[in-house]
Parts: C-alpha cells; structure tokens; sequence
C-alpha cells in the first residue's frame, strides 16, 4: 500500500522522529510505513488520519492491479 | 533496533539482566555441588534442573517483550526473529539428530542443545531485521 505520509511530514517540516513522537511509536516504524514496507494497523491508521486531520483514504492509497 | 528503547524493551533487558546474573550464579554453585558433595536420588533431579530454571525464565521474558511492547511494527520484527531463531533451532536438531541416527556423530550435545541453537537463531534473526531496515535505506 502507497501512502503520503512523507509529503504530510515534509509539509509540516517534521522529522521522521517528530511524527513518531506524535504517533507515540518508534521511528523505524514511521520510516517503514512510509517505504511501504509496512502497513499500519486500523488504529494505527486512524491515529495518524487524525494527527493530519484527513480521512485515512486520503493518507493511504490502495494499490490496484493492473487491468 | 538496537537503538530503539520502549518502556517493554527496557523492562526485558532489566528482567534478562536478573535471570542472567542468576543463571551464572547456579551455574557455579550447582557445578561446586556435584563436584564437592553430590547429591543423590530426586535431590539430584532437582538440583542439577536448578540452572535451567533462570533459563525458563528468558523464554518468560521474551514472552512478556511480545505481549507487553505497543509498537506494533517492532513487535512484527520481535516475532520474526523469534519464527527465524525456531526455524534455525529445529533445523539445525534436525541434522544433527539424523546424524546421530546412523552414527555419523557421537550421541549427545557436547552442552550445545536446543536452547544454544534458538538463542544463536535469536541473535542471526536480529542481523537479518537490521539487514532490511538499513536495505530500505533507514533514515
């Protein structure tokens, strides 16, 4: 799953570490969210759509297969 | 993941510290026993099992880690280290115990049994988890 996540940090100039400290979870995790080698629990998800105030569609982006 | 400290990994290293010191502690006085004094019939038993139980105590440890740690990303990786060292625990008891089958290599461990397997799996587990973090190209 794709998501935005480092362009929402980048627009508010955190760093990976300030964004983990929001979301009270480790920076490797903010790092392997936003690589895409991990996706985030429902909660997890919500918790950041609400530290961006942004629905979780508009953070997380679903990869579809080709047609 | 070495220099990421949760409240549950500070709690797991404090507990495998104690179990550690306490493990090495019975470790000297069980051998002085059976050296000086052995002890005989069930006292036997129980004393020589001594050492073992600090032992139980890590796999205890490891298992409050997993429950206890709220990041759930870490707590994947705690889990996949722990799947690789049981994959590489039984893996390698597995040869050796075929080995042993047909007589290829003396019966016994030589002190190397199944816990000094999982804990080197442990270990090779965490390089390979650090291994991918730094392929992603951590930050």
């Amino acid at each position: 799953m794709n998501n935005l996540l480092r362009v929402l940090r980048a627009e508010r100039n955190w760093s990976q570490q300030d964004l983990a400290d929001r979301l009270g979870v480790s920076r490797q995790s903010v790092n392997a969210i936003e690589k895409g080698r991990y996706d985030p629990s429902l909660p997890l998800a919500f918790t950041i759509a609400d530290l961006f105030a942004l629905p979780i569609e508009a953070i997380f982006i679903r990869n579809r297969d080709p047609e | 993941m070495a220099h990421y400290r949760s409240p549950a990994m500070q709690r797991y290293l404090r507990r495998l510290a104690g179990f550690m010191v306490v493990y090495v502690a019975l470790i000297f006085a069980v051998g002085t026993v059976f050296r000086t004094n052995p002890p005989t019939g069930a006292l036997a038993w129980g004393v020589a099992a001594l050492p073992a139980l600090p032992i139980l105590g890590v796999f205890w440890t490891i298992a409050r880690l997993l429950a206890e740690e709220t990041d759930e990303y870490m707590r994947q990786l705690l889990v996949r280290q722990s799947l690789f060292a049981t994959a590489f625990c039984l893996s390698i008891m597995t040869v050796w115990e075929f080995l042993q089958n047909y007589e290829v290599v003396p019966l016994g461990t030589g002190g190397f049994g199944a816990t000094f397997f999982w804990f080197v799996g442990l270990g090779l587990g965490g390089v390979w988890n650090a291994l991918g973090n730094r392929e992603a190209g951590e930050e």
